[in-house]
């Protein structure tokens, strides 16, 4: 380990990733031709009373085979926020390794946290920086939550391959199964939701993508594999108990085996 | 054409000794105390912006005495140390050994070939599984670590307030019991401080990730009462 120093001027300042950069390691490399690697699939959020809820499928593809179907799509970014990704699973998992890193950078430096807003525009120009990638296949497109304490409140953003940043009011979905499953919300989302409810219509918009979607998995019983659900309020993120999950998708199958 | 004059090395570094030292004294004194639930550092900061006590990484902490743009130049520079180590390897890869030698280098350089010696004292802290495995690392303005065993001190008073700790070891291995010595010993036989006057942050010995986290106002007062 060596403590790095630099020129005033050139001084990266609380940015992890132009530290990178300022020290010959940038994350952000487009290969010359298309390449086939995994693909994530369905995730969603959702606003609802008192915050917002993320969730996502275990699943990734590489062309017509499952490459795996425990993948954590979903993770926590920070206290008050979390990330989920559709896309290409490698450039994806290190773009959220580093948006980890570059709010806890942050954090440490300057001895408090980015506002939510900053957050998101931070992951935005990760994104807008891996376009030429992208371009050959290799895009990446999160969706961001997170609760706001300044406001109280919830906000959920997508995003396009340029970096676009896109705050939706009520749910987003990304990912191949996303049409499908942005349906059930679409009809399910009540600005009154509280976190049960939230919940369970997560679930349900999974299901249906799973249904109509090959490459979204459904919930596996068999290996006790579930999505990966969170909510996060002004209490910070929890992750939604793989007990609870199982009940919800029990009772959704038990539905349709009835209908 | 003038000549210097000469100065003998150990002039110079005795100079440069008590340049440093002077600047050190002038600030108050900082203790960090291991307890049964980890690491507490406790400095007499009346300002709750400025800290003199920071997080670097999951079980590192940093704390310094002495200049304040000096210091916060090394903490910046190891929290970056820190943070590009564990991104390239693992996040276990990241230990306080490694960064108290990086910091001791930066301060031996500057005390002997920088323009003026650094005025500052660093503790790094790192916070194990149990016991055995907590580190403190102290390291003074001419760059020598010391390994430290159970409790360290920095700053102006240092040895009076080792003093007073040793004399008054904690009642017991609880944060409380760590604290109360801690803030007695720096307080002395004549003043009392309250959470007012003091900065407090735990490396707390529990099964996360970030192991750093800061008291304040109230539940210090509610440790010390």
């Amino acid at each position: 380990m060596q403590l790095p120093r630099f020129a005033q001027g050139s001084d990266p300042g609380p940015s992890f990733v132009d530290l990178l950069k300022h020290s010959g390691l940038s994350p952000f490399n487009a290969p010359d031709s298309e390449v086939e690697v995994p693909h994530g699939t369905t995730c969603l959020a959702m606003r609802f009373d008192g915050g917002v809820l993320i969730a996502g499928d275990r699943r990734a593809t590489a062309g017509n085979l499952i490459r795996s179907r425990h993948m954590d799509k979903v993770v926590q970014a920070d206290l008050h926020s979390g990330v989920a990704f559709s896309g290409a699973a490698g450039p994806s998992m290190e773009m959220i390794k580093l948006f980890q890193l570059q709010l806890e950078h942050y954090e440490k430096m300057e001895g408090r946290s980015l506002s939510l807003e900053g957050k998101a525009n931070q992951l935005s120009a990760m994104i807008r920086e891996n376009m030429p990638a992208a371009m050959q296949g290799l895009a990446v497109l999160p969706l961001f939550a997170g609760f706001e304490p300044a406001d109280g409140s919830g906000h959920i953003w997508d995003f396009d391959v340029t970096g676009g940043r896109y705050e939706e009011r009520e749910y987003v979905t990304i990912g191949s199964g996303g049409m499908h499953a942005g349906t059930v919300l679409k009809v399910g989302w009540r600005s009154t939701l509280d976190r049960g409810t939230a919940v369970t219509l997560a679930c349900r918009a999974l299901w249906e993508a799973a249904e109509a979607d090959s490459a979204t998995g459904r919930p596996d019983f068999l290996r006790g594999l579930y999505p990966i659900m969170a909510t996060i309020t002004a209490d910070g993120w929890a992750a939604v108990p793989d007990a609870e999950l199982e009940t919800v998708f029990r009772g959704i199958e038990e539905e349709v085996r009835t209908r | 054409m003038s000549m210097p004059f000469y100065v003998p090395p150990e002039q110079l570094m005795k100079d440069r000794a008590d340049f440093a030292r002077k600047g050190i004294a002038r600030g108050r004194a900082l203790v960090a105390l291991e307890h049964d639930g980890g690491i507490v550092i406790v400095a007499e900061n009346p300002s709750t912006t400025l800290r003199k006590i920071s997080e670097i990484y999951d079980r590192i902490a940093f704390a310094a005495v002495g200049k304040y743009n000096e210091f916060d130049q090394l903490r910046i520079g190891g929290v970056r140390a820190a943070d590009m180590l564990g991104f390239r390897y693992s996040r276990r890869d990241v230990e306080a050994r490694s960064l108290a030698n990086q910091y001791a280098q930066a301060i031996g350089h500057e005390f002997t070939s920088g323009v003026k010696p650094l005025e500052v004292e660093l503790l790094v802290a790192e916070v194990g599984d149990d016991r055995e495995g907590d580190r403190l690392f102290h390291i003074s303005f001419e760059g020598t670590v010391i390994d430290e065993d159970g409790f360290c001190v920095l700053g102006g008073d240092a040895d009076l307030v080792s003093a007073r700790l040793r004399e008054n070891a904690p009642a017991d291995g609880s944060l409380s019991a760590a604290l109360k010595a801690a803030v007695a010993a720096l307080a002395g036989p004549d003043r009392t401080l309250t959470s007012d006057d003091l900065e407090v942050a735990c490396l707390v010995r529990a099964d996360r990730r970030r192991r750093f986290e800061r008291i304040e106002g109230a539940a210090v007062d509610l440790l010390l009462a």
